[in-house]
This record gives C-alpha cells, structure tokens and sequence, in this order.
C-alpha cells in the first residue's frame, strides 16, 4: 500500500464528493433552526380574523380594534367627510390608488371602503410603523386647510379620510386596508373576507 | 532564556510550561510585546474598551438572575431589580451607562485610527475585526434596548425591524421572521433576549481575540505613523522604538482606567439618565402596542445614522434608498484602508486637504447625531417663498447637507489623499 502511488484525480473527487453531501447536510440541519424562528402555531392562531361590532359608532368618530397586536381603526364617517375625500387629489401621492397592495380589490374604490362611511384602516404608519394619531376633526392644531384625516406624530407623516398619504409625507404608499366582511350589518370581520383568511 | 525552554524547571510554572505555552503566551503578548514608546492621549481606549466589555458582561450576569424575559414580566421586572433587588439599581445602571460609555470609547479609539491611519498596510484585518465589532456592538445595543419592555424599547424595535420591509420582494418575509409574529411580541423579546446574551457576545469575543492577535503579529501603530519593527537592535531584535507592554503601558493604562472609572463612577451616581440621553424617559412607561409615544428617537450612539436615514426621502414609492444609505454609513468605514491613497499614515505627515476633510467629517457626524435625537421640526420650516428649499423643515435640509459631507468623505477618499502634500516622515519615532 506503501508504495502505491496516490491517484490524485481519484482523491479530488472524493473530497468534492464528500464536501458537496457534507454542504448539503449542513443546509438541510439549518432548516429546522431558521423555520423555527418564522411565527409559532400559537401565535398564527392568534392572528386569527377579529369581529369587531360597529352598530355603536356614532358618525364622525372612530373605534380601534386590535388585530394580529396591530390596531385596526374603523371610522364611521359622516357625509361631508365623504365629500371632502375628492377635493384634494391633487395634494396625495396616490389619489388614483395604484399601489394596489395596499387595499384589497372591493376597496379600490374613492372612499376605499365597502360600505362609502365605514373606513377600515391598519392605524400603522407606512414610513417606519409607527400608529398616527386620529386628527378627525377639521382645522384644529393641523391648520385652517385640514379637512380631517391621521397624523403620524413619529415624522409628521399626514394621511387623509380614506388612509392616502398627503405629498410631502415621509410615509411613501397609503395606509393598509386589512382585508374584512360584514357578517351582518352590525358585525365586522377583519382579517378575512370572501377569498379565505390573509 | 533560551535554555529554560529545554530543561523543565522544578516550580508550579515550569511543570505547567512544559504542558502548555503559559510563559511564552504571556511574553507574547504582555511582558516581551513590544509597543511603541511614543503612545499618547489616544491610545487608552483600546484597554477601556476591553474594561468596559469586561464590566458588561459582569454586571449583564447579573442582571440575567433577576430579569425574566417574557412580555407581562419584562418591564416589572426591570423594576423589580431597580427596587427591590439589593444593590440592584447600582448594576443595572452600570450596565445601562455601560453601554453608552462603550460607544463613547469605541468612537474615540475609532477616531484615533482615522488621525493615525491605524487602518493602513498591514493593519487591513485589524480594522476590518474592529469594523466587525463595532457592527455586533450595534447589534448587542439595539437587541438590549428591547428587554426592559419600555415604550422606547418596544417602538424602537418596531421602526427598525420595519427597516428591512423596506427591501424589495423578500422584506416583509425578511421582517416577520426577525420578529416571529405578526408584530413585536413576546417570541420577539424571547429572542432578542437569546441573542443578547449568548448569540452575539460569543461573536463578540471571538472579534476581540482575533482583534488582538492580529494586532500583535503586526504590531501597533504610533501618532508618527512610523513602522516600529524597522529599526531593531542588531543583537537582542527588539525594536529600538519599542518598549515592552508590560510594565510600561499597563501601568499607563492603569491610570486611564482610574480617570475613566472616576467618570463612570460619576454618572452612576448622579446622572444614570444623562438627561433622558442615556436612558430614555419614555422607557420608563411600559411598552404599549396600541400607543406610539409623540416622539421616538433611538439612543445617542444611533442618531447619526438614524438621521441619514431620515435625510433621504422616498423613491419610488419605497423607503429602500433610506434605509440602505443608513446600511452605508455604518459599512463604509470597512471600506477605508483602500480608499485611503496617501503614502503616510498620521495625520502629522498629511497634509490640509485631508485634515479639513477629517474636520468635515467630524463635525457632520456630531451635528447628524444630535438632528437624530430631535424631530424634524425642531428648527421650523423655511418660508415657503424661497425657492427650492420654500416650506421643507429646516432640520431636514441641513440633515441632507451634512448626509452628503458624510458620504463625501469616504467617495472622494481615494481622489483628495492623493492629490495631498504630504510632510515627509521621520526614520524613528519622534517621542
């Protein structure tokens, strides 16, 4: 054996060999410990859609709800904030709502709702997440021009009635509308809707 | 001393030699390593570092007794510690105050390294193990910053693991994995826990060693810039310029920890918060998912690239520019011994060209640094009749201006370090 020469093409190959099974065992024992980081069964049940009751929203004003620990606003909102909603087009980002991620498609409407004065909103701010604070009112601190809508006080992002982000926001794209159905007139549910959980 | 290694002496020392290289380690690197004589000022915040790491692990075994890391215990208790605890609030305030002191010292000792060219042949891997510790450093602080479960903790959290949403296509996935839930939760700080305590210390440790022995096969740099290891004694081979690390620079270092600790001791005692600097008011409120606080900031050692971040404004529709500039200005110091051309290390021999551009640098770190702890209205708005900047905040345009003085540093590194007179340098050390 000794004396044998070493078949150097032959040793190569086993070494390529074994490193190439070795590199894909290693890859296959990391996917348990990258999988386990993802979202717990628990914590998927848990993001599981929420009735939310909107027969006690009085018009002009607006309840939070929490779902998947984010909250979800719903605005029951009153016929001359319907009207201010096409009145300032020019001054969004995305009037036309183009990105369309950012509601589903029964909401890619001008007051981006099923119902025109039940708003259902993700109260976080597209910029960095944080939640913008409900400025429904009209003027007030936020100026004469102010016709109602969220501010975001993190880095003073401004959104309008229906979630559109003003121009001139930090936030780039409007404000999530979670999928949600009416399971009656008076119960909402958000997190779901004809197509299956989200 | 030559002989000594062959015959195995009788004492403790000698039976342990003749099993394993304590006394040659301990010439290696401490009484036989032979510094430069002419170390000044800026030269003790490699050992304060060290001290402080020392100090963070300490006081974070500690802390590790009494904390639980779950989210209805979290922030009761912190506070648990803080109260009831014996000497309780004394560690954790090390241990916050700790950590700020830690960016305090690595921003000097990085600073030092930019003054002397530290980063320079041969000393590329010593910087790029640096670079590596600083960014786990970073990492160490923000993982950290979530356990007490303040607003603070939870809303910084929140912003920054928002970051990654930001990058095309895989963010969001990128994003709920890092937090395990559909928003900052327990299974979060369970795990942020697991990497400030075990995960990134490990790595930290690892750096360090590897920090040290590439710093002692090279051997250090001094304020001249001068290669000590070229002038030898022709008998002994020791460098002419050099003196042993012990007892010289350990004694040396002695009295920096004594001053530093005199400082440290200080604000522990008597401004643990640092005016809301080191420790944010809004963190003593517990976290509260429902409930952003009106101002978020993150900690100090943050705010200049917190500001760049907000400097850049949206393109396309996506904060992605923002948030990879930010990614940037922390990774461009890697970048920097081959972006540095000049044929002479220290900031003595260089020229005016690269001093003003250090002083730029400088002064747009501070002032990038205190914008990010402010909002971004602080200075107001420019009357909307100028034209161009008409109506924008104030803060945000200077903050664009000094991102691009930042930037500018490193990109025209390679053009004003060749175009610069440099001084010649001296043979030996100029003490």
């Amino acid at each position: 054996m000794a004396n044998q020469e070493v078949d150097q093409s032959k040793r190569k190959f086993l070494i390529a060999a074994t490193s190439v099974a070795g590199g894909v065992a290693a890859a296959a024992v990391a996917v348990p410990f990258v999988t386990s980081m993802l979202p717990s069964e628990r914590a998927k049940a848990a993001g599981a859609p929420v009735e939310a009751d909107i027969s006690k929203i009085e018009s002009g004003s607006m309840i939070t709800v929490e779902w998947r620990g984010k909250p979800v606003w719903i605005v029951n909102r009153n016929q001359a904030m319907l009207d201010a909603l096409s009145k300032h087009d020019d001054k969004l980002s995305d009037p036309k709502l183009a990105v369309t991620s950012q509601q589903p498609d029964y909401c890619a409407n001008p007051a981006r709702s099923i119902k025109p004065n039940i708003m259902v909103l993700v109260g976080i701010c597209t910029h960095l997440g944080c939640s913008p604070s409900p400025k429904l009112q009209t003027g007030g601190d936020m100026g004469a021009e102010w016709a109602g809508g969220f501010f975001c006080p993190c880095h003073g992002s401004r959104f309008d009635l229906a979630g559109r982000v003003f121009n001139g926001s930090p936030a780039p794209i409007n404000l999530v509308v979670p999928p949600h159905k009416y399971i009656s007139d008076a119960i909402l549910l958000i997190g779901t809707d004809d197509k299956g959980v989200a | 001393m030559a002989n000594s290694t062959h015959q195995e002496s009788k004492n403790l020392v000698g039976w342990i030699d003749a099993r394993f290289p304590l006394s040659s380690t301990v010439k290696a690197h401490i009484t036989e390593y032979y510094a430069p004589k002419n170390f000044n000022f800026w030269y003790f915040f490699g050992a304060l570092a060290t001290l402080i790491l020392v100090i963070q692990i300490l006081t974070g075994i500690f802390l590790t007794m009494n904390y639980k890391p779950e989210a209805s215990l979290a922030f009761a208790s912190v506070e648990y510690i803080m109260r009831d605890v014996s000497w309780g609030r004394l560690i954790r305030y090390m241990h916050s105050t700790g950590a700020s002191m830690f960016f305090v010292v690595i921003y000097l000792h990085m600073f030092r390294g930019l003054m002397y060219g530290s980063y320079k042949t041969p000393r590329e891997l010593i910087w790029l193990f640096g670079v590596g510790i600083f960014l786990v450093l970073m990492g160490e602080a923000f993982f950290g910053y979530l356990l007490p479960w303040g607003q603070m903790s939870y809303w910084g959290a929140q912003v920054i693991i928002n970051l990654f949403t930001s990058i095309p296509f895989i963010g969001p996935d990128i994003s709920l994995w890092l937090r395990g839930d559909y928003t900052v939760s327990d299974a979060t700080l369970n795990r942020f826990f697991a990497f400030h305590v075990i995960a990134l210390p490990l790595v930290l440790l690892g750096l360090v060693v590897a920090h040290l022995i590439a710093l002692h096969e090279v051997g250090s740099n001094n304020p001249d810039g001068v290669e000590i290891k070229k002038n030898k004694d022709p008998k002994t081979h020791i460098p002419l310029d050099g003196i042993p690390f012990h007892p010289y620079y350990t004694v040396k270092d002695l009295m920096g920890v004594s001053v530093f600790l005199l400082v440290f001791s200080a604000i522990i005692f008597f401004a643990p918060e640092m005016g809301g600097y080191f420790l944010e008011a809004n963190n003593f409120i517990p976290a509260d998912p429902l409930k952003t606080p009106a101002h978020i900031a993150p900690v100090w050692y943050f705010t200049p690239y917190y500001s760049i971040l907000r400097a850049v404004p949206p393109i396309l529709n996506s904060q992605f520019p923002g948030v990879a500039a930010m990614g940037l200005s922390v990774v461009s110091f890697a970048f920097l011994p081959w972006l540095d051309r000049s044929p002479v290390k220290s900031i003595r021999y260089r020229g005016n060209l690269y001093k003003k551009w250090l002083a730029a640098f400088v002064v747009s770190f501070l002032i990038l640094g205190y914008l990010g702890t402010e909002p971004s209205n602080v200075w107001g708005q420019f009357s909307v009749n100028i034209p161009l900047f008409g109506g924008a905040d104030r803060a945000t345009v200077v903050a664009r201006i000094f991102s691009v003085v930042y930037f500018s540093f490193f990109a025209l590194m390679p053009w004003y370090t060749k175009r610069d007179k440099t001084k010649p340098v001296p043979e030996r050390v100029t003490g």
